[in-house]
């Protein structure tokens, strides 16, 4: 399976699997990100399939100091 | 994984409160417990003027996205900070944004009002981007309240910023910031009430209500925040919380219920009386307002480095530009 990360680094990983055990082999820590399947959010605990593209998006953002 | 509520698929997990649900579900949900945070801490009353704050990241459209669907008018304040192209393309989302929904938006030009952006201000005054950026963010968004008769000003400040600025201010015991810390700064003379109705949402739910809801939000960062010590601070609270769920959520919360008003209250007498700032009459605690003297300070050296021509004169007052609906 196609893995899209952040910083459009493609990554080319096992499928078969619940997408936390892919997050984990990437060293992502599942509570920074949203990860995408077409239209559709994926929980942790989703088997992704071999054929699948999914897209990591990081949901830090950050270094303002005090504001948004 | 399914939805709590119906027998649909969960597309959002949300460990902490034992929960999963669905797409129609998540947000109706992010949408209600919105607004039961607005309600609970009286952030908005019968008769207020919201201004909110928009950067064109996740939070701050979603934010204007969550009031404008509980039925508030909220207009938007961008300020265009001139760093590079990321401000262009910050620009270009907020517009869009406000354009597609016909939202009010008031746009004002950092470069334009004052003759310098983020990067000649820092380049002028030898100081960090980010330190005459908040605070000229800062100043501007509550004159701007001033000039334009809002009483409120929202931010859409999370739980992630808000537990890491705790953090910071902890690991420094920071008593003159810690009292202030919280979802509501009260009205005082001069300064729009503060407030920051995502203050409970994680980042990661911030971002899945602004996808799930199809918003067209910025994803880049700006080029000045990579290595802020905001961001080491989220890191190492997320991975308290991949751990042990509710961490980030008990820290913040916890603080505000526990610590801070034993901490306010020893303070207390110590809180000082606002006067008008001599330039510019804006509230500040000293004679000139910190703003005044950073552009003042930044106008004497831009002259000499010719960034600014001799005969430019600092006028504080920023030229606001409303952007109708239908332009943009
Ligand atoms: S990272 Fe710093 S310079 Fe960039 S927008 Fe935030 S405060 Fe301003
Ligand atoms: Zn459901
Ligand atoms: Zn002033």
């Amino acid at each position: 399976m196609i893995v899209r990360a952040p910083e459009k680094r493609e990554l080319e990983v096992a499928g078969n699997r619940p997408l936390e055990e892919v997050l984990a082999e990437l060293g992502i820590n599942p509570e920074t990100v949203v990860v995408v399947r077409g239209e559709e959010l994926l929980t942790r605990d989703t088997r992704v399939r071999e054929e699948d593209t999914i897209e990591v998006i990081s949901a830090i953002s950050g270094g303002h100091g005090a504001l948004p | 994984m399914r939805c709590r509520k119906c027998t649909q698929n969960a597309q959002v997990e949300l460990r902490r409160h034992g929960l999963a649900l669905c797409a129609a579900h998540y947000l109706e949900w992010f949408e209600a417990q919105t607004a039961r945070a607005i309600r609970r801490h009286k952030m908005i009353r019968e008769g207020d003027r919201v201004l909110v704050a928009i950067s064109g990241g996740k939070d701050s459209l979603a934010l204007w996205e969550v009031l404008t669907r509980l039925g508030y008018e909220a207009t938007g304040l961008h300020i265009q900070l001139g760093i590079g192209e990321y401000s262009e393309r910050a620009y270009e989302v907020t517009t869009r944004f406000a354009r597609e929904r016909g939202l009010p938006l008031i746009v004002v030009d950092l470069a334009e009002s004052y003759g310098l952006g983020v990067p000649e201000l820092s380049l002028a005054t030898g100081r960090v981007a980010c330190s005459g950026c908040g605070l000229s963010k800062r100043y501007l968004m509550n004159e701007v309240a001033r000039e334009e008769g809002f009483n409120v000003v929202a931010t859409g400040h999370n739980l992630d910023d808000e537990a890491a600025v705790l953090l910071g201010n902890v690991l420094r015991w920071q008593t003159d910031a810690l009292p202030r810390q919280g979802p509501v700064l009260p009205e005082r003379e001069g300064l729009a009430r503060r407030i920051k109705p995502f203050y409970l949402f994680t980042e990661r739910e911030v971002a899945s209500y602004a996808l799930l809801r199809r918003i067209a939000y910025q994803h880049e960062e700006c080029p000045n925040a990579t290595g802020a010590k905001s961001l080491l601070y989220k890191e190492a609270l997320n991975r308290l919380e991949e751990r042990m769920p509710g961490t980030k959520q008990a820290f913040l919360e916890q603080f505000l219920k526990k610590i801070q008003p034993i901490l306010a209250e020893g303070l207390g007498a110590q809180e000082v009386a606002l006067k008008e700032c001599e330039r510019c009459g804006a509230p500040t605690t000293g004679e000139t307002c910190a703003f005044c003297r950073l552009w003042d300070q930044a106008y004497r050296r831009a002259k000499k480095r010719k960034l600014l021509p001799e005969s430019r004169a600092f006028e504080p007052r920023p030229r606001a530009r409303r952007v109708a609906p239908e332009e943009g």
